[in-house]
């Protein structure tokens, strides 16, 4: 029962560093995954610390996280190059159930990062995907040139109207609704914006699978630290996705999220 | 069947989950308590809050995980609602751990976690991992065991059991020692060592801390010794933990000299349900091998 076990930062050499906006980049490691869309890994920079990113990229032989530059770790990882070493741990996690024929995937901020790989593996299984990419502004809004040109609708939005539709990604997926009926819709983005997703598809009665990112330690389910109230889920093992059933269940959603020590912290508009 | 008691508190099954794994919250302990432990142990709570060590904090082999979490925790004040939760919601008993730098410390995590009514107190007086800013854990020294197991006793109405450290030389002399000073179960073993695991592409240490807390199927052997030369020199119940994955494990431990069974690395190795999983195993063994209780297995090993 043992057997084949082993969670174990395996370093690798950055294959490629990709700017995708302000203090946004995207690294990319060649190494055969395997993962699916909405699983993430645990990245450490040696020497530093270990934190979880979703996979934003992969195909055959490679895969990328896109990574924000905004605290202490973060920062530091913007300073990482091609060639650089990088511990990886993982796929871990849920992944989104890709079902559905016509579907909606809704991408806030960084939360677009798992988003743009859970596109492509729906695109390459004939799927009619229309994807809301939402951001504070436009330096914020990534994969923009990934997607120009594909078999898709990318409808992006920026809350400042610095680019695209002037607004909330919530209020795009409320028009997008108004034209057409999607069979579900994928989010992950800041909590906020989720709920208001969940709310929606509630509303219009179609299937929602959330993305959820709470503080983690280990990555792989034994410390306990991601776990959510009241269920005493672990968001690593049990989540990161998860259906609108369950997160309608969680009680913290939307309302604050446990630290490093296992403190309540308040999301700051509530 | 599977009933067993430690120091007068009932037990469904005998299977524990230890301290630090799963004990953040007190949905993630009732939690843990559906998945079938017999009983269910905070992540030790000490006077403030704690962040821990920065990662990784644990990796794992198919032969054992290695841990420096670094007692994160919320600190007493914040624990108490999460432990009064628990204790309200779960099915099995709750223990309640507390850790802490100073003697004098312990009396007063024990005086105030009591207020939650716990149905046990765990003195984790052995964590590996924080060495660099406690000194040696306090069950490595006689003397100081004694003196917190007195002042944790002292302290408090419940019952008090003291976690102990395999890395010494005679931890039956220690258990003996605690004994004395007033405890009511011995908890053994915590994590041995401690290990360090290198990256070799980068020449650094992997965990954060550097070195970390062996645990899993590697040190079972280890946790079954200290088990059986503490049975033969306490009187108290013990609760044996060290690489228990397998009810054919507990059964072993329980042989060895244990009245239940700290299960933690488990988790990883066999799931949440793992609780569920070891229970079902123990009952298949003894009812092919014909025991109908389990008190006919603590011990067994010391009677043939």
């Amino acid at each position: 029962m043992c057997e084949d076990k082993q969670e174990n930062p395996i370093v690798l050499d950055v294959a490629e560093v990709v700017d995708e906006g302000k203090d946004l980049k995207t690294f990319r490691f060649d190494i055969e995954l395997n993962a699916s869309p909405g699983q993430f890994i645990m990245l450490w920079l040696p020497g530093v610390n270990l934190k979880p990113f979703s996979i934003s990229y992969q195909d055959q032989k490679s895969f990328g996280v896109t990574v924000s530059g905004i605290g202490e770790f973060t920062n530091k990882l913007m300073k990482v190059k091609k060639g650089d070493k990088l511990g990886i741990q993982g796929p871990y996690g849920t992944s989104f159930s890709e079902k559905g024929k016509n579907v909606c995937l809704v991408g806030g901020g960084c939360g677009s990062a798992p988003m743009a790989f859970l596109a492509e593996e729906l695109m390459k299984k004939g799927k009619n995907v229309s994807f809301i990419i939402g951001a504070n502004t436009k330096q914020g809004l990534m994969f923009l040139n990934r997607f120009k040109g594909k078999k898709m609708k990318l409808i992006a939005c920026t809350d400042d109207g610095s680019f695209g539709y002037k607004g909330f990604a919530t209020q795009a997926l409320e028009k997008e609704l108004e034209k057409k009926k999607f069979d579900i819709v994928y989010t992950c983005g800041p909590e906020i914006m989720m709920a208001k997703v969940v709310e929606i598809a509630e509303k219009n009665k179609i299937c929602c699978e959330v993305s959820m990112e709470r503080y983690m330690k280990c990555g792989f389910g034994i410390c306990g630290q991601c776990v959510v109230d009241p269920l005493g889920i672990r968001i690593c093992k049990e989540g990161s996705v998860l259906d609108k059933q369950t997160v309608k269940k969680i009680t913290e959603f939307n309302k604050y999220k446990r630290g490093p020590c296992g403190k309540k912290q308040k999301f700051s508009y509530c | 069947m599977l009933k067993t008691s430690i120091c007068g508190v009932k037990l469904e099954n005998p299977t524990v989950l230890a301290s630090g794994i799963m004990g953040v919250s007190g949905a993630s302990l009732v939690n843990v308590s559906k998945n079938g432990a017999g009983a269910v142990t905070t992540k030790s709570i000490g006077l403030e809050e704690r962040k821990g060590h920065p990662g990784p904090i644990m990796i794992t082999t198919k032969h054992y995980g290695m841990n420096a979490v670094g007692l994160s925790n919320q600190g007493i004040k914040l624990s108490m609602p999460e432990v009064v939760y628990a204790i309200k919601n779960s099915r099995s008993p709750v223990i309640a751990s507390i850790f802490a730098r100073k003697v004098s410390e312990f009396g007063v995590l024990s005086k105030e976690i009591s207020k939650t009514n716990p149905a046990l107190i765990e003195a984790n007086i052995s964590c590996p991992n924080v060495e660099a800013e406690f000194g040696k854990p306090f069950a490595t020294d006689p003397d100081a065991a004694r003196d917190v197991t007195k002042e944790v006793v002292k302290n408090t109405k419940i019952p008090v059991i003291v976690k102990l450290s395999p890395n010494v030389a005679n931890i039956a002399k220690i258990a003996k020692i605690v004994q004395k000073a007033g405890a009511s179960t011995i908890n053994a073993i915590n994590t041995a060592g401690p290990g360090l695991a290198i990256d070799i592409r980068t020449k650094l240490p992997i965990l954060s801390n550097k070195t970390g807390g062996i645990s899993g199927p590697a040190i079972k052997p280890i946790a079954v010794k200290a088990v059986y030369d503490i049975y033969d020199s306490v009187k108290i119940p013990i609760i044996g933990t060290g690489g228990v994955i397998s009810g054919e494990d507990a059964v072993e431990m329980m042989m060895a000299g244990a009245s239940a069974v700290g299960i933690g690395t488990g988790v990883y190795y066999r799931g949440i349900d793992v609780f569920k999983k070891v229970s079902d195993e123990i009952k298949v063994f003894m009812k092919k091998e014909g025991y109908s209780n389990l008190k006919e297995l603590i011990g067994a090993a010391h009677n043939v």
